[in-house]
């Protein structure tokens, strides 16, 4: 008897070894020639009640795959069997139903937002636009650069200051209650931001003060934790064996956390800003709240209201007709920026992690 | 003893032109800088608490007259006023974590447990993306592209077992609590599924190993070793998840047809509001008490979101302290 006792095996060949099970399994290929009998059974019977749709089809044929193949596995294989392979036609259409949602928000927002993806959607305002004329963003990109910009300043600093304290030097309750209420500033919902910064303004500058520094301050506030969470991380996988070298030389500790601990981490805290930028700058509701909408654009971070292109997609999309449109092209330019920042976050990571000299 | 040179003296960099003492100031300036970042996030968290409260007092402390003033207020008291709104924002999300966790779960053990492992990276990616987009575009999307899409399903669903109060009443287009739960369950995939996908990497390897060698099916082994592991983590991904949903607005504000009503007619328009995107909807055209009434509804929100994610840490802190893993 040759019994293989390949512990490195993927689990799935192991009920087939000869050891643990007789023959009477389906073979490997059985799964998909069910999943093509399936399909094609579905097509042709929602062909005879009407025209079969994509979708009838998929959710039909799951339903014939998932009740065929789990019957047919129990007569062949038994019941425990069958169970099995019913868990994994659930567990492999969860995922499938996840890509639904997702391939077509990227498919409809391509193909409704790239028609409008023009040079002059690019770089004109809403100054003076009537009826079905185009219309643009460029004062909603410049008003998200801007706030975004600023909310970083913001909360990077604070964020990382935290960061350093959490892993370099707390200990004791003050350690602790600063983790809990970090984690509890995570879950503020972003409208509760958009009212707060609302009301420490409006309190300090008079009810009539709007600015774009009040989005800022907002999403500053829905970042810090983000920034923080990712920092403390990334402090934590720099080797203490480096912090004791340096320590040993006679090296004081605020220079070993600036030039050694920080240096160290400086990939994964640039990453982890960037995703944290990337996670705020499609906020709507506190920015809707505070900066609101202008027409033209408007630079000026403490003086008068600026657009940015999640409030611009809403209204425009409230505005209807050809607004539906420009919200289109407002959420592509949008998703593309959040892309951006994404691809900038994982080029930085690869390019500025420090490299052993050869 | 080693002496390397006795000319200089074994300074840092920094301290070279310093001594000591300004050694010891920079520092002692560092830990001062590190400790009050780490006390400003106490600071901030005390004044969103103040500030909101500051500003919500008015409307709590107004009287029936003042509050008739206002426009859209006709209820007897904030209170009154304040609870279908609670009522529309509980629901909308509960119902939108009962879509979720199930497809959330079913993702995580895909990950962790089903798909190869050299896709499997690659597949925790893709639903990741699902988070990296903007809630706003998730709105247009749920206005414009599911509520057709939904719509057929949702005649059927009303036609077939509308004698259950729940699904009677269908009126398109679907601008109800169910497709707004819908978009919910989407916007919360991500979060839950992360966080289940963790927690079931961390099962024992060993339990799996053994329950395999027992001659376990991968459902049983998965039944058995995985699930019993993750219980806890799953059920706090949940309460993030429904931290996210509670306090989202557009999804809700571009999708749902507001009404202010304690209704269960989940395919009826114009019976739910949450909390989120009424303020979102009123909050531009308010002025004077009213800002201060929505600003005491964002408080309740604030409330509930803060008590429902410290559920959740405590069960996670829980869940560190009792689990035989670590």
């Amino acid at each position: 008897m040759t019994a293989k006792t390949d512990l490195s095996s993927t689990p799935d060949s192991l009920p087939s070894s000869p050891l643990i099970h007789d023959s009477r399994t389906l073979p490997r290929w059985s799964p998909w020639a069910f999943l093509g009998g399936s399909l094609v059974v579905a097509t042709g019977l929602l062909a005879l009640i009407g025209t079969p749709t994509p979708t009838g089809v998929a959710l039909l044929g799951a339903v014939f795959f998932a009740i065929s193949l789990t019957a047919y596995s129990a007569r062949v294989e038994g019941r425990r069997h069958a169970t099995d392979r019913f868990a994994t036609t659930l567990v492999t259409a969860a995922f499938g139903a996840a890509m639904v949602p997702l391939v077509s928000l990227l498919w409809t927002v391509l193909a409704n937002g790239l028609p409008m993806l023009t040079a002059s959607f690019l770089t004109s305002d809403m100054v003076g636009v009537y009826g079905d004329i185009q219309g643009g963003v460029l004062h909603a990109i410049v008003g998200t650069l801007v706030i975004t910009a600023w909310a970083t300043v913001i909360s990077v600093p604070v964020g990382i200051m935290t960061a350093v304290y959490l892993v370099e030097y707390g200990r004791g309750a003050l350690a602790r209650g600063i983790t809990f209420f970090v984690d509890v500033m995570t879950g503020i919902p972003s409208i509760v931001a958009g009212l707060f910064a609302f009301s420490l303004f409006t309190i300090v500058f008079g009810p009539a003060y709007r600015a774009g520094i009040m989005g800022a301050a907002a999403l500053a506030l829905l970042m810090t934790p983000v920034v923080i969470r990712s920092v403390e991380e990334m402090l934590r996988l720099v080797p203490n064996e480096l912090r004791e070298a340096a320590l040993a030389l006679g090296v004081p500790k605020w220079l070993v956390i600036v030039k050694v601990v920080l240096r160290t981490a400086v990939a994964g805290i640039v990453t982890g800003v960037m995703l944290a930028i990337a996670r705020v700058i499609g906020e709507t509701a506190p920015l809707l709240l505070t900066v609101g909408y202008v027409a033209q654009v408007n630079a000026d971070v403490f003086n008068g209201r600026m657009t940015t292109l999640p409030v611009y997609a809403y209204r425009e999309w409230s505005q209807g007709r050809v607004g539906v449109d420009r919200a289109w092209g407002a959420a592509l330019v949008l998703i593309l920026i959040v892309m951006l920042l994404n691809l900038v976050a994982r080029l930085v990571s690869k390019y500025l992690a420090p490299k052993a000299k050869p | 003893m080693t002496v390397t040179s006795p000319t200089r003296s074994p300074r840092t960099p920094a301290a070279a032109s310093g001594g000591t003492r300004s050694r010891r100031r920079s520092g002692r300036g560092f830990y001062g800088l590190s400790l009050g970042a780490g006390i400003s996030i106490l600071v901030v968290l005390a004044a969103v608490a103040a500030f909101l409260l500051i500003e919500a007092w008015p409307a709590i402390v107004a009287s029936r007259e003042e509050l008739d003033a206002i426009s859209w207020l006709d209820a007897s008291s904030l209170a009154v006023y304040i609870g279908p709104l609670i009522f529309g924002t509980l629901l909308s999300s509960v119902l939108a974590l009962l879509f979720a966790v199930p497809i959330a779960v079913g993702i995580a053990l895909f990950i962790s447990h089903y798909a190869p492992r050299a896709i499997a990276q690659a597949l925790g990616y893709l639903v990741d993306l699902l988070a990296a987009i903007p809630s706003v575009v998730y709105g247009l999307w749920g206005a414009l592209w599911l509520q057709p899409v939904i719509d057929p399903f949702f005649r059927w669903l009303s036609d077939n077992l509308g004698f259950i109060p729940l699904f009677a009443d269908y009126t398109p287009p679907a601008r109800n609590v169910l497709a707004a739960s819908t978009v919910l369950a989407v916007m919360i995939l991500p979060i839950i599924t992360a966080v289940s996908r963790e927690v079931f990497l961390q099962a024992p390897r060993l339990h799996e190993e053994a329950a395999l060698a027992l001659g376990a099916t991968r459902w049983e082994m998965v039944r058995m070793a995985v699930l019993p592991f993750g219980r806890s983590g799953v059920i706090s991904a949940s309460m993030l998840g429904l931290g996210r949903a509670l306090g989202e607005t557009m999804a809700v504000l571009m999708i749902i047809s507001p009404g202010y009503l304690f209704s269960f007619f989940l395919l009826k328009p114009g019976q739910h509001q949450t909390i989120a995107a009424n303020i979102a909807s009123k909050f531009p055209e308010a002025s004077g008490l009213s800002v201060n009434a929505l600003i005491a509804t964002g408080l309740a929100l604030f409330t509930i979101t803060f008590a429902v994610n410290m559920l959740a840490r405590w069960v996670i802190a829980r869940r560190k302290e009792f689990s035989g893993a670590n």
